[in-house]
């Protein structure tokens, strides 16, 4: 027993099964690493290689292909689109995040009150939304006849409470003691002033994991802008991305073999389009995946 | 009877009044599930119509077959078959191959003794979930295309040089890795989570009883995670209708509709692109009510393995 201990406690010299486990394992998370990042590190590469080069380039690749060049840089920032887009996402964030916060902690707190009669009704309204719904067609009509075509509000109401997220802070609310409640109850408090003199401060943790879920779909969304907006200046930045992309990849096909230099360019603008708009994210997560990694498991413990 | 139901009013009434603070709280909340998500489902009876924008739902014409016509064109149509068979397909290879992968890795990770390697790989496999769907479908296609580098690699081995994506044999796997990529990393913090939560002493335990690693991680480990595994695989079945629609609208193209068009992208391009208005609700219907069922299945199994469920 004593050498079956002895065995599993690290820092032997002995080669055991586990060892080799323990290499191979190694291995294969080097693996992950190189998966994971190389399609990425070669986005980066590319962005800065010469056109032509690259045009021609089959297979990997590990450095830029020389000329050296920020020609494609130069383009994508001079594109009014691009600017115009980033300043639409970051209405659509801004906005969006305080109409969903103050929504859905207000949906989430009403929900955790003990006594009204009509909570349960409520409670099933809500909670019916996740297993049911109108649809993508009877829910684009809805928004026309709503007159928000057209409209960055388009972006934002449709989506003001996501179920699942209201459903997540919810139960973190109900984790705080009903005696701070009644407490304040009894001094004479409104359930409103409950939710932001007492809820709120103490939530602080999940109110961030909230800003972080929301803003990052805010971020990512195109596909609501792409039926809900025809106005071109208004488009969200990930929408002029999908377009510019798409449209790189048809002027390339047209060009025929990409032996044109408008097409040649336009490919290289692809991979400089895709590290500017990644970049803001990916710098910023890894500061932030502890609020996200929080969420998960509020999100996994549910109701 | 009438005696109660004035006495039951009453109550409510009263019940308005004590809690008048709290019902204020939420009725924008109402609002908002009232006109965004029940107006919509009201808005489901255009499946039954011929929609026509300038007479709205209610007075729009009922079809033919006492307002089911455009259900029974789209079971008789060559689609449904052919839409319903990619949306099974694509899920169900989805679960089979993207469920178990996070497991592993959290397994794997779990292995490794070196805390800061651990957190670096962890950070690292995370990242892909933080590229947004536009870009990385962009960069599938570039990789998959006959000059990228997924292609080479695969030409390596006795792969075709062409573009996967132009290929209908090559859709589904394309999909599935890709998704693999993109969520493996963040699909695997719950694992994790659920493994970090087994009791130290359980290993202890089962050292002493002389188990080496493998049979530890058989007897202890398996099952400490076991609830957490069933109730996700569940979650996830619960969803079986619903595809990525949004990923194979960036990664499609009409040479492959054939494999990748989906029940949701059908939808998407009838309705929105052809304005078949009635005849798509009528096709997203069939899926929502495919879906509802599911969902309740599920729940009610998930329900009586473990304490959790979707609410």
């Amino acid at each position: 027993m004593v050498e079956k201990r002895k065995h599993n406690s690290a820092g032997e010299g002995k080669i055991t099964p586990y060892r080799i486990f323990s290499i191979f394992n190694t291995i294969i998370m080097l693996f992950i690493i190189l998966i994971t990042a190389y399609p990425v590190y070669y986005i980066v590469v590319a962005s800065f290689s010469d056109a032509g080069a690259l045009s021609r380039h089959v297979g990997m690749l590990w450095l830029p292909l020389k000329p050296y060049t920020l020609s494609a840089y130069e383009t994508v920032f001079k594109n009014p689109l691009i600017a115009s887009g980033f300043l639409n996402t970051l209405f659509v964030l801004a906005a969006g995040l305080v109409v969903n916060l103050t929504l859905t902690s207000l949906g989430a707190f009403f929900l955790t009150i003990k006594g009204p009669m009509l909570k349960n009704a409520i409670t099933f309204m809500i909670i019916f939304t996740m297993y049911f719904s109108g649809g993508m067609i009877p829910s684009y009509l809805n928004v026309k006849s709503l007159g928000l075509m057209d409209s960055l509000w388009a972006l934002i109401l449709p989506g003001a409470i996501s179920t699942t997220n209201l459903v997540i802070m919810k139960s973190s609310f109900s984790s705080i003691p009903d005696s701070l409640i009644e407490s304040a109850r009894l001094d004479g408090a409104s359930y409103g002033q409950i939710l932001m003199r007492v809820i709120v401060p103490l939530s602080k943790a999940t109110i961030a994991v909230m800003v972080l879920y929301y803003g990052v779909s805010h971020w990512n969304s195109w596909f609501n802008a792409s039926i809900y907006l025809r106005n071109s200046d208004k488009f969200p930045l990930q929408l002029v991305v999908r377009n510019i992309l798409n449209l790189a990849s048809n002027s390339a096909m047209t060009a025929g073999g990409g032996a044109d230099e408008i097409a040649q360019l336009a490919d290289l603008i692809k991979y400089a389009l895709i590290v500017v708009t990644a970049t803001p994210i990916l710098v910023l997560y890894p500061f932030l995946q502890k609020y996200f990694v929080k969420g998960v498991m509020v999100g996994a413990i549910k109701g | 009877m009438e005696k109660k139901k004035k006495f039951s009013l009453r109550l409510l009434g009263n019940d308005l009044r004590k809690y008048s603070d709290a019902y204020i709280l939420v009725i924008p909340v109402i609002i908002f599930y009232l006109l965004f998500c029940y107006k919509p489902m009201y808005g489901i009876l255009i499946a039954f119509k011929d929609f026509s924008p300038a007479a709205g739902i209610w007075g729009s014409d009922w079809t033919s077959g006492h307002g089911f016509q455009h259900f029974i064109d789209f079971f008789q149509s060559y689609y449904f078959t052919r839409i319903l068979k990619n949306t099974l397909v694509v899920s169900l290879t989805s679960i089979l191959f993207g469920f178990p992968a996070p497991v592993i890795l959290a397994l794997l990770l779990n292995e490794i003794r070196n805390e800061k390697f651990k957190r670096v790989t962890q950070t690292i496999s995370y990242m892909p979930h933080f590229i947004s769907l536009v870009v990385v479908c962009s960069m599938i296609k570039m990789f998959t295309s006959d000059k990228g580098f997924v292609t080479y690699l695969l030409s390596l081995v006795g792969g075709p040089e062409v573009s996967l994506l132009t290929k209908p044999q090559y859709f589904v796997p394309v999909y599935v890795l890709s998704g693999i990529w993109q969520e493996i990393g963040w699909g695997a913090i719950i694992y994790l989570a659920a493994l970090s939560g087994i009791d130290q002493d359980l290993y202890e335990a089962a050292r002493i009883d002389g188990a080496g690693r493998w049979k530890q991680t058989l007897h202890v480990t398996l099952p400490g995670i076991s609830g957490t595994i069933i109730i996700m695989l569940l979650m996830r079945m619960g969803n079986v209708m619903n595809v990525g629609f949004e990923k194979i609208i960036l990664l499609y193209n009409d040479g492959i509709y054939e494999t990748a068009d989906v029940i949701s992208t059908f939808v998407y391009r009838k309705g929105l692109l052809d304005f078949q208005w009635s005849y798509s609700a009528a096709v997203g219907i069939f899926n929502s009510v495919i879906n509802f069922i599911v969902v309740i299945v599920f729940n009610r199994i998930s329900r009586k393995f473990g304490e959790v469920s979707l609410w």
